[in-house]
């Protein structure tokens, strides 16, 4: 093992979320196979994270009254960022963020259609926590993190979240509404060019009855919204399409009896999911937010990746084992091309400065200020990515962010950088070792020592490093070099 | 004229900008720029605006008919007159401030604006009426275009977008655009204070002023910590702006609220984004009393409070405000009492140098006609009369001071409305 672990640390900023020291000494001696196979296949490690939330050695969380992540989105928020900081499985939370860009739905509108408590628990509720086992988005995203994306896009329009979201429930056989059946074929799956807008109409009659019935009446706190077809609604004639819908090229969808009409968005799904662009669709979005948004994608792995996902029968693991194992993933010319998500930001620069006493609560409004509240994407095509992530005002809240989090942890940055400064040289190159930024070259470099040079003689006495230490992780985790991933 | 670093630091300016020239004060730039000048206010109501229900042709035979639960009763709306084919036409009835500016002849309609195929997409829609290129909806917008064409060095505000992501209308290729969503917490933070909190920034400032070698996304994000640490302390001067009249607690008459502060403060910025959203009424969109109509409360309310406060500091005649939506919506209302992606719409513009009234004509509602030219979509659609590309190119000409045909990439200004 080379130290530092360079191609470890990319992987772990790339599949997971970065790590602690102890984390990457740990991935390091077991090496990248045996890493990326059990991030893969990670029901082999115990789902316990959420057992951890207020135990001490753990980031903090922050509530008014009980902690209840599954009825307070604000918890909800500070569960899923301690899952990011904290969870053994992490690439299934880095996939649960990537589905819940893919599948963006947004927590204001769905509680303004109904109200904060459902609203919540439509996104965020664990079943466990749920006497009426209600599943929440996210858990849906987490439960098919690397799953089969037919399956998940079955799920998706069943989900209550979604069916407020995009008003399943007003698509009525009498006037159908085309709000779901468009973004199903832009946004969920192949993307524009591909369809007609006569597709969007037809599309909007198939799901027609994709309805919610309220379990409960409406003053029970107990009560939910569950999925339920409502064949009375459903629009029966039959569908056409510009595109083939069954294996035997045809591309129309049959009439069908009110009580069987369901089928229709089973066949639709189906024939969305097997369109050779979806694959393809998937695979660039993947290469994007895995191996990089600087370099193009490299179109033979991307033909084999949309190959994979049809042979493997819509299999994302078998996707994503090609991915990570893949040679342009590993190289070292797609470190660090890709604009961190503030999540990711946030979550990296936790686990690399040091929580202990933080509260994830803290990193909430920061979050909102650089552009990423989760729960709240700005409309359903997601957050807007890569360079777009970087307005003024957002890198301000980045840099903000930074300050927040070394004045939180002065008395830990000094702790641990007691004795390890007996030149600005040696602190400095102590925390280029922990932390991940991209190289600085030489200019930026030499500004990094000449801040800790800045102001008096440097001796490195304990007063000194209280100050500088987490000034320089300031700088650091505030550059530019820093929000690269 | 000498100065120190720290001198430096505390004006605002940076020496290291990256594509700056040399170094300069901003007032300096500012000035050359056009303080005290023209400017532009874009407002985007993001969604897709249901313009049939902002500016209504109440007594169109068809109108009550296809809006069955979504129309405003004839007696409701705010006459306005009538378009030059003698539809008559009403605001909104919550649009009160704007018939006001309507009747002192400072707000323009425009009438069925839009394009030739319109996309139903959000966001292809939006990329369009962005890049002002239907064919091409990618790469710099039509206003981060404009920017491109200041002679540099250009002041980092020279545009000011009050949202916290950059818009694609602003999207330059030489020009980043700061992005202000609050003034008041548009400062750099420190974990330490006095002079230790002084010599970060001074450090933070000094190590994005680099160009990295063969790395222009790093260089890319260098240049926006430069245009926020440029920006810093004049933003700080606007947050401590006190308006002339009371604005509403929203974000859309906050963010007005901040624009009226640059323009009183004379910083010199030439283009403003400010955007409100909610207008994709798919359901429940109670176009009297419900969820339309609080919309047309925020807009009303902010714009009334932004013109009267631009009138009372004498203002209003270097102002235009443009408003769009990214497409209109369907004529026919659907089962959920709301209305699905459409074409054509209404753009608005006020100010006071704007040569108010209506523009355009109504559509005819009637899906019946087939050989009716005002709808597509089997009847079920708007069609667009005026290329909204002509309107920009109006504003480009007549009020930026722009070329409109290399902006935009084409001429189109014949056609144009003449509300400048």
């Amino acid at each position: 093992m080379a130290f530092p672990d360079l191609e470890m640390m990319h992987v772990l900023r790339r599949a997971a979320f970065g790590a602690r020291p102890e984390e990457l000494a740990d991935f390091s001696k077991r090496g990248l196979a045996e890493t990326i196979d059990e991030f893969i296949n990670f029901t082999r490690v115990a789902d316990d994270v959420d057992d951890k939330i207020g135990t001490p050695g753990y980031v903090g969380t922050t509530s008014n009254g009980a902690f209840s992540p599954s009825t307070v989105i604000n918890d909800a928020r500070q569960r899923w960022l301690f899952r990011m900081v904290h969870s053994r499985r992490p690439l299934q939370e880095k996939m649960a963020l990537f589905w819940h860009n893919h599948f963006a739905t947004a927590y204001s509108k769905v509680s303004g259609n109904t109200n904060a408590l459902d609203g919540t628990r439509m996104m965020a509720a664990k079943r466990s926590e749920h006497p009426g086992k209600l599943q929440g988005q996210l858990e849906l995203f987490r439960e098919y993190a690397l799953g089969n994306f037919r399956d998940m896009l079955v799920e998706v329009a069943k989900d209550p979240a979604m069916l407020v979201w995009l008003d399943g429930r007003t698509n009525t056989r009498r006037q159908p509404q085309e709000n779901f059946g468009r973004e199903i074929m832009e946004l969920f799956t192949m993307g524009v060019g591909f369809y007609t807008e006569p597709d969007v109409y037809a599309a909007a009659r198939v799901f027609t009855g994709w309805n919610l019935q309220r379990v409960g009446s409406g003053d029970d706190t107990n009560g939910y919204y569950q999925f339920q077809y409502i064949a009375n609604n459903h629009e029966t004639t039959a569908k056409d399409f510009s595109f083939s819908i069954y294996a035997d090229g045809s591309k129309t969808i049959p009439a069908r009896s009110a009580a069987n009409g369901m089928q229709d968005g089973l066949d639709l799904i189906e024939a969305l999911a097997r369109h050779p662009e979806t694959g393809r669709r998937l695979a660039r979005k993947l290469w994007n937010f895995f191996v990089s948004e600087t370099n193009q994608p490299d179109e033979f792995l991307i033909r084999r990746l949309a190959s994979t996902y049809q042979t493997s029968g819509f299999s994302m693991a078998a996707v994503m084992q090609m991915l990570l194992t893949s040679r342009d993933f590993l190289s070292p010319a797609n470190h660090f091309t890709k604009y961190s998500w503030p999540a990711e930001f946030v979550v990296k620069s936790l686990k690399e400065v040091g929580h202990a006493g933080f509260s994830v609560n803290t990193a909430l409004t920061p979050l909102a200020n650089m552009g990423q509240q989760l729960f709240e994407p700005p409309d359903v095509a997601g957050w807007d990515l890569g360079r777009n992530w970087f307005s003024t005002g957002a890198m301000l809240a980045r840099m903000n962010f930074a300050a927040t989090l070394t004045a939180n942890q002065r008395f830990n940055i000094s702790e641990g950088a007691r004795g390890k400064g007996p030149t600005p040289e040696a602190l400095l190159t102590m925390y280029l070792e922990q932390l991940s930024p991209a190289t600085y070259d030489r200019a930026a470099y030499n500004d990094l020592l000449d801040y800790l040079r800045t102001g008096g003689t440097w001796t490195g006495n304990d007063a000194q490093i209280g100050i500088k230490a987490p000034g320089l992780l300031h700088l650091i985790v505030g550059s530019s070099e820093y929000q690269f991933v | 004229m000498s100065f120190t670093r720290r001198d430096f630091v505390r004006g605002g300016v940076s020496a290291f900008t990256l594509g700056f020239a040399a170094p300069q004060f901003l007032c300096d730039i500012a000035q050359a720029q056009g303080a005290g000048s023209r400017n532009l206010v874009v407002i985007y109501l993001s969604g897709g605006n249901d313009s049939l229900s902002m500016l209504i042709p109440y007594a169109d035979p068809s109108y009550v008919s296809r809006r069955p639960t979504l129309n405003i009763p004839a007696g409701q709306v705010l006459q306005i007159g009538s378009d030059s084919a003698g539809n008559r036409l009403g605001l909104h009835p919550r649009l009160t401030g704007l018939r006001a500016m309507f009747n002192q002849g400072r707000l323009a309609l425009i009438q069925r604006t839009g394009y030739e195929n319109s996309s139903r997409s959000h966001f292809t829609g939006t990329d369009i009426w962005s890049t002002a290129s239907p064919a091409n909806s990618q790469g710099a917008g039509w206003l981060g275009r404009y920017l491109d064409t200041i002679p540099a060095p250009v002041d980092p505000l020279a545009a000011w977008n009050t949202t916290g992501q950059t818009p694609h209308a602003l999207l330059a290729n030489t020009v980043s655009v700061p992005a202000i969503p609050n003034p008041a917490t548009y400062a750099f933070g420190s974990p330490n204070t006095g002079s230790n909190a002084v010599d970060e920034r001074t450090f933070a400032t000094r190590i994005s002023s680099h160009e990295p070698v063969n790395r222009p996304h790093l260089a890319f994000v260098n240049s926006t910590a430069q245009a926020a640490f440029a920006t810093l302390d004049r933003v700080a001067s606007v947050a401590a702006y006190a308006p002339s009249v009371a604005y509403p607690n929203n974000g859309f008459a906050q963010a007005l609220r901040a624009v009226a502060g640059v323009l009183a403060r004379g910083i010199g910025t030439r283009v403003f984004w400010v955007q409100t959203g909610g207008y994709d009424t798919h359901s429940a969109q109670n176009t009297l009393n419900g969820s339309y109509a609080a919309l047309m409360t925020t807009l009303n309310d902010g714009l009334l409070a932004f013109y009267t406060d631009l009138s009372n500091q004498g203002l209003l005649s270097q102002t235009l405000v443009l408003q769009f939506s990214e497409f209109g919506r369907r004529i026919q209302e659907n089962g959920s009492q709301g209305t699905d992606h459409g074409a054509a719409s209404v753009m608005m513009a006020i100010g006071g140098q704007v040569r108010g009234g209506i523009y355009g004509t109504a559509p005819n509602l009637n899906p019946a006609d087939s050989s009716n030219p005002t709808l597509e979509n089997g009847g079920n659609d708007v069609r667009y009369q005026t290329d909204f590309r002509s309107v920009y190119s109006r504003v480009i000409d007549n009020w930026l001071g722009g070329n409109s045909a290399s902006i935009l990439g084409g001429d189109f200004r014949s056609g144009a409305p003449n509300i400048l």
